[in-house]
């Protein structure tokens, strides 16, 4: 297991303040949230910095952490020296509440894992499933908590609906109440006509509840692959289609792909690039479908020999009254 | 891990149970109760209250007065789930909460917009 230096995750020196360590927590948290963050990688040093906090804002553990020294440096291989623990005492307050992420091994190796709550809130990669937030203590009859998990899928999917077998992690308490993680495979049968970023929910999927409580539910969020050639807005789906200069003058009928196969359509002649075209209805099926829209792009073609640069020539002979830049009020 | 399966493929490893059939998508006509959404966000129903009456949330039945008659569909459970997260791990009070939703959705039409003008200018 590698060592891990808190003090250099969260930018702070060894003997900063209390409000110095909080300062940093929320400048650095606001930074990675993975909710508002586009830095890559986010997700990841915001658990890493949510680990580091953990630690640094509890003074019992922080004086603990810094009893292992200063000698340690990120990434060296740690081992806990015997008894490095010896006379304290961790109360457990300030766990539990909000959401503990997933620590690392150097940090379970020095805190323990009693309190490992076992809620994720983003859900991990593709399957992970999460328990909803602890709740101790016993009541009578309780419905199970939900579970959460996020699938991606691809946009075609969503045209035919598809199959997924997901993997959930799911959190079990045995009577002493250790946490232990079990593995549930589940074959998911995505309704057709989901759209991104939508929930779906199976029923009695979730955490088993308690007494006479019924189980709770697992929801899966829906998220797309980015595709190669489409762009998914809501229901709509949009295409960039590449024409010839001629075809764009000349009006012509070109064959599309579309998610369900390749359909032939009729450009209208002197479009420019820019223009939209709609197949309705051909966006994402549903009650209401989206519509289709093809976004025409004029493509030159190369002028990489005499001939074709000859023809260009030609054009421009053909066409000098042709100001492209009129708008700009230039001259050519 | 998240495979493809085509209907009718055999040899492949089977799960330990059957396919799923009763997924539901949670849309405007699946859309859940104040107290199915409170469960499935795990918070009491009064903090949902509190997030519709912050303008944070829009229940589809937007003129519904009674909180029983409120149902959320999916979008909402999206902006809920973001909304707590924020308020635990950044300690933004819920008027923050809705500024920071407001301005990620800016973001989000913003970063469309300026694909599609990527991809019109570079055709990638």
């Amino acid at each position: 297991m590698e060592y891990k230096d808190y003090y250099k995750i969260m930018g702070v020196a060894r003997d900063a303040s209390q409000d110095d360590i909080k300062r940093a927590y929320r400048k650095l948290a606001r930074k990675y949230h993975p909710d508002v963050s586009k830095e890559p990688q986010a997700e990841a040093r915001f658990k890493e910095l949510g680990e580091a906090y953990e630690v640094l804002k509890d003074p019992e553990k922080r004086v603990a952490y810094d009893q292992l020294g200063t000698n340690w440096k990120a990434n060296q291989e740690f081992r806990p020296p015997p008894d490095w623990n010896a006379g304290f005492e961790f109360s457990e307050r300030g766990f539990g509440g909000g959401d503990a992420s997933q620590y690392s091994d150097f940090f379970e190796s020095l805190f323990g894992r009693s309190f490992r709550s076992g809620y994720d809130a983003y859900g991990g990669a593709a399957g992970n499933a999460s328990g909803g937030r602890g709740r101790g203590g016993a009541s009578f009859h309780a419905p199970g908590e939900d579970h959460y998990a996020k699938i991606m899928i691809d946009l075609e999917d969503s045209y035919t609906g598809a199959t997924r077998t997901i993997t959930l992690q799911v959190p079990e308490v045995d009577v002493q109440g250790h946490v232990s993680t079990r593995e549930h495979r589940l074959n998911v049968a995505i309704p057709r006509g989901i759209r991104p970023k939508q929930y779906i929910r199976l029923a009695g999927q979730g955490a088993p509840g308690r007494g006479q409580g019924k189980r709770g539910d697992l929801y899966l969020e829906i998220e797309f692959r980015q595709h190669s050639h489409y762009r998914v807005d809501g229901s709509d789906v949009y295409l960039d289609l590449p024409v010839a200069p001629w075809e764009a003058a000349l009006g012509a009928t070109v064959k599309v792909p579309t998610p369900e196969g390749i359909v032939e359509l009729k450009i209208p002649a002197e479009s420019a690039t820019g223009r939209k075209l709609r197949l309705k209805g051909r966006g994402i099926p549903g009650k209401t479908p989206g519509d289709f829209y093809v976004v025409l792009r004029i493509v030159p073609p190369p002028a990489n020999d005499e001939a074709a640069k000859a023809f260009y020539r030609g054009m421009a002979e053909q066409f000098k009254s042709f100001n492209p830049r009129a708008r700009l009020g230039v001259q050519t | 891990m998240t495979e493809r399966k085509p209907p009718g493929m055999s040899g492949e490893k089977p799960a330990d149970s059957r396919t799923e059939r009763n997924a539901i998508i949670i849309d405007e006509q699946h859309a859940l109760t104040l107290a199915e959404f409170s469960h499935a966000c795990a918070v009491q129903t009064g903090y949902i209250i509190e997030l519709v009456d912050e303008g944070l949330l829009t229940p589809e039945s937007e003129e519904e007065r009674e909180p029983h008659l409120w149902r959320f569909a999916s979008d909402q459970m999206r902006r809920a789930r973001v909304a707590l997260r924020l308020q635990n791990d950044l300690g933004i009070n819920l008027a923050g909460v809705a500024l920071a939703l407001q301005l990620l959705d800016e973001i989000e039409t913003l970063q469309q917009r300026l694909n599609t003008i990527d991809v019109m200018m570079n055709g990638e």
